[in-house]
Parts: structure tokens; C-alpha cells; sequence
């Protein structure tokens, strides 16, 4: 079946993100000087005081806690089908968020509780790319 | 630094045998009218969404001033406060800054769509964001999480601002509503139902500002520019700081009553953006007005409402009166409104000090004005 939605496409500081969610890793970056996670990649460490360039690539944990939501009842472009839908920001154990979708729940407020334990969950949806979606933990 | 010509398009709401070029055009047309000014005497010009470029070729002019800042709804703002600075700096001696937009009937629109390799391509769009309502709504939860902000509060922000409507003619939504009517609405992006969220319409507005020295040869009292702040912080609301705070929003105020040398007690009206029914709530802590969390129970205890001690959103607001997209230009518009004293039904007595706040696209930032008629 052809997928749809809308494929990111990988520029060169964000590649190492992408090939690392198609071998099921999630990697983000670390900077060296100021010892902490950050997302979306950049070739630099985008905290006040430090911007530094000495930065790493590492495969972090994935889990998470999630930080914030909307439970969505439109949808286009593909989503048409997945109403209602829950679009959220989760907050990885190494302190970065990122917006994601929570799966494999009832899309329903009393379900999805801010601070309650994420894991990730991958999700290939064409050979090139894969994404990253999150559900409760222990599931 | 003063307004001196204001005007929004002879009608607003659903214009669809009007361009964006032609809304523009029509209020620019109108707020020079109000200056008794023509197109000849402009030798600034500022605009968003549409181009300098655009309406420079549009218009047939050849201004010594442009400024073609467009970051969202806040944008009008901002120009108003460049214009300022260009003519303190003797750029240019009459600004006009124009806002017109298709958002309704989508007529002579220009594209606008993020690309698969840009930030939203990449880290946001996959997720099934499809707008503003799925995507400037993503940090309710975190506010009521925090301060338990609820959904009824929300809701009153709503029957508050059509309280203000139901007072203005042009305003389309009217009817007075009930916390209830809110949240019986049909679910948009949970916790937003749709009387949680702004109209979609078409018009525009135009100012025309001069230098002190000339503000008082026109046709009407000068609108003073007291202060002013602006801001971007990021762009994707996944990259939101804190999601329970506009800490934007308190930067910009913090600026602009500096500048102003006036303090909150001073302001006796305020226009606050409402593109959703929680964005209010979020300026007015951010601002300072309130303490973090006591927004949510301002709103719903009548205080911004006709007949409360400040009175917010005094048009009826992008959420009953119209929101064109970028909506900030109406704001301004009615803090000029008000200011000069032409409310009518819903004229605030004995008004001198008037704040006007907007967001850079969604909380990706923010302008914030102080106006006077002193």
C-alpha cells in the first residue's frame, strides 16, 4: 500500500537522525562541552552560553514522558483515516522534546495524562524512512 | 511618534470579489483618506504577507522606507514600531503600513507550504499537523496540567469576547453564547471545540503614521506610539520553551512598558490576539497582568467583558468579530478606535492608555504596542 502522508527528506545535518531511526536506533545529538542532549540536530550546541562545536552523536534510551497534546478530529493529507489522532511533544529521559504521535492507545484525555512513561515505538513507513512514534510504557 | 490615518476595508468577512492586492489597496486607499493624505505623499511602506515588492508595483510607488517583516499576526505591530525608528532616523516622513488578506475566498493569494527537507517537513508535518488549530493548541494541556486551567475557562474567554460582538455591527458572529454553547461545539483538536477558534475571513486595514512635529496637521487627533517590544524565539511549537508560559510575551511587555514609562495599572483597555480562546489567557500572565495561572479564572470571572473593570477585546475579537489570518492589524485598529474616542456602543470611557499584544506566527514570538491619546 503507498503511504500518503507527508515523507521527511533529510538534509546534511539531520541524516545521522534519519539513518539512525532505519536501523531502529534513535540517535540525537550531545554536546561535549556542556554535557547536554539536544534536538533537532544542527552542526552546533544550541544552549545560551555554550553554542559550541564539539558535539557527538549518541543513541539515547527512548523513553520519555509526555509533555504536552492535542488530540486531533481533522485530518488531511493521509490523517483522514487515523481520526481522532493524538499529535504530542514528548520529553526524552535525556531531556530533549520532540513532537511525535502516541499510538497504540484510546485517543482519549483520561488516557493520556501529561508526565505518564513513553517508549518508542518504530515506525517504517516507506524503505528509506522511519518515524518515530511513542506509546505507554509496558505495553 | 503618531498614527494619524487608520482605516480597515469599507466591509469585512466574506469578500470574495476582492483580491488580496485589492484589500490592501482599499484599506490603504481609506486610512490615507482618514490623513487626508494620497498615495503621492507616501514615501514609506510596510506590509506582510503580501510583499513590499508587490505592492509597491500594485500601488505605482517608489517609497524611500520599506520593511517587509512578516512573522505572523504580530507583524503589523512591529512595522508600526520600525516605522517609528525610520522616522525618528529621517528615512522616510509618511509610513503606511497595510494589511489585506484572501483568508476566506482565497483570491490572488500568494503560496505558502513547507517543504519535506524544511524543520516542519522534517520533525513536525509526518505527525499530522494540518494548521494553526493543531498546532498553536498543542500547549493547552501543559497549562491546565500546571495550574489547572480548565476547559470552561477557556470556553468563557469565548462568551466574553461575543459579549464585546454582540455590541459591534460589523462583527460576524453576534449572538450572545453560553460556556455551554462552547463546549457542546464539535470537537476541532481536543481541548479546542470550534467556538474555542477564530473566524476564517477576508479583509484587510491600513495606518499611516507621521513624525511629531506634523502629527497634529491632520484631519483627526494624533494616536501616539508610547512603547514597544518584539520578539521571535523559534518558529515550530515543538521547539516551545515552556509550554505553560509566553515567555515571549513577558519580554515584549517588559519593553514596551519601558519605553512607555507607564506600569499596568495605567492601561485601561487592551487588545489581545485570540486567534484561539487560551492565547488571550497566555498574553495576559505573560504580560503580567495576572500571576501564572490566574488567566483561565480572570477571564471567567467577567473582568475583560462589557461592564467589567478592563475591558479586552472590544471589536468582539478574531473570534467573533473577524480574523483574517494575520489578524494583528485589526487590533491595532480598534485600540485606535477606541483611543479616538468612535467606539460607539462599545466605547470605553475615559480612555487614554491603550495596549495592543500579538503573537509572531504560533508563539513563535511576539510584538507587544502601547498606544495614547495624550
Amino acid at each position: 500500500m503507498t503511504y500518503t502522508k507527508p515523507i521527511p527528506k533529510a538534509t546534511p545535518e539531520t541524516q545521522e537522525f534519519w539513518a539512525g531511526l532505519r536501523r531502529h536506533e534513535l540517535r540525537i545529538q550531545y554536546c561535549n562541552e556542556c554535557l547536554r542532549y539536544y534536538f533537532y540536530p544542527r552542526p552546533f550546541c544550541p544552549f545560551q552560553g555554550c553554542r559550541s562545536e564539539n558535539i557527538t552523536w549518541k543513541t539515547v534510551s527512548g523513553f520519555a514522558k509526555l509533555y504536552s497534546y492535542v488530540i486531533s478530529h481533522r485530518g488531511f493529507g493521509g490523517f483522514e483515516e487515523d481520526i481522532p489522532y493524538v499529535i504530542a511533544i514528548v520529553e526524552l529521559n535525556e531531556g530533549p522534546r520532540m513532537m511525535t504521535n502516541i499510538i497504540n492507545i484510546d485517543p482519549d484525555p483520561q488516557n493520556l495524562i501529561p508526565d505518564m512513561l513513553l517508549e518508542i515505538v518504530f515506525d517504517d513507513i516507506t524503505e528509506e524512512i522511519t518515524l518515530p512514534k511513542f506509546q505507554p510504557m509496558n505495553q | 511618534m503618531a498614527i494619524i490615518g487608520a482605516s480597515e476595508t469599507s466591509s469585512v468577512g466574506h469578500l470574495p470579489n476582492y483580491s488580496m492586492l485589492q484589500l490592501h489597496a482599499e484599506a490603504a486607499r481609506l486610512a490615507l483618506d482618514d490623513a487626508g493624505l494620497t498615495f503621492d505623499d507616501v514615501d514609506g511602506l510596510a506590509t506582510a504577507g503580501a510583499t513590499p515588492a508587490q505592492l509597491t508595483e500594485y500601488f505605482n510607488i517608489m517609497p524611500h522606507w520599506i520593511d517587509g517583516t512578516s512573522v505572523g499576526g504580530g507583524s503589523f505591530l512591529m512595522h508600526v514600531s520600525h516605522a517609528v525608528a525610520a522616522i525618528q532616523a529621517g528615512h522616510c516622513n509618511v509610513a503606511l503600513i497595510t494589511h489585506g488578506e484572501s483568508g476566506r475566498s482565497r483570491v490572488g493569494i500568494n503560496n505558502s507550504h513547507s517543504g519535506p527537507s524544511t524543520i516542519a517537513g522534517q520533525f513536525e508535518l509526518p505527525y499530522g499537523v494540518w494548521g494553526p488549530p493543531s498546532m498553536f493548541s498543542i500547549p493547552i494541556v501543559r497549562h491546565m496540567h500546571e495550574y489547572g486551567t480548565t476547559e470552561e475557562q477557556l470556553a468563557s474567554v469565548a462568551v466574553a469576547t461575543r459579549q464585546w460582538a454582540n455590541l459591534n455591527p460589523r462583527a460576524m458572529m453576534r449572538d450572545l453564547i453560553s460556556v455551554d454553547d462552547v463546549l457542546k461545539s464539535r470537537l476541532i483538536a481536543w481541548p479546542l471545540h470550534l467556538l474555542n477558534c477564530c473566524l476564517v475571513t477576508d479583509g484587510g486595514g491600513a495606518l499611516v503614521l507621521v513624525g511629531e512635529e506634523i502629527a497634529h496637521e491632520f484631519a483627526k487627533e494624533p494616536v501616539w506610539v508610547l512603547g514597544r517590544g518584539e520578539t521571535t524565539s523559534h518558529m515550530n511549537i515543538s521547539m516551545m520553551e515552556d509550554m505553560s508560559s509566553w515567555t515571549a510575551a513577558k519580554q515584549t511587555g517588559n519593553d514596551a512598558f519601558a519605553i512607555a514609562e507607564v506600569t499596568h495599572n495605567d492601561i485601561q483597555h487592551a487588545m489581545l490576539y485570540d486567534a484561539f480562546t487560551h492565547v488571550p489567557i497566555y498574553a495576559l500572565e505573560g504580560l503580567g497582568f495576572v500571576n501564572p495561572g490566574e488567566g483561565g479564572p480572570y477571564f471567567a470571572e467577567g473582568h475583560t467583558a462589557p461592564g467589567g473593570n478592563f475591558p479586552v477585546n472590544t471589536n468582539g475579537g478574531g473570534l467573533s468579530y473577524t480574523h483574517t489570518g494575520m489578524y494583528g492589524m485589526f487590533a491595532i485598529q480598534e485600540s485606535v478606535t477606541q483611543l479616538r474616542g468612535e467606539a460607539e456602543q462599545r466605547q470605553v470611557d475615559d480612555l487614554e492608555i491603550s495596549l495592543v499584544h500579538a503573537p509572531a506566527g504560533m508563539f513563535s514570538g511576539t510584538a507587544t504596542l502601547i498606544l495614547g491619546n495624550k
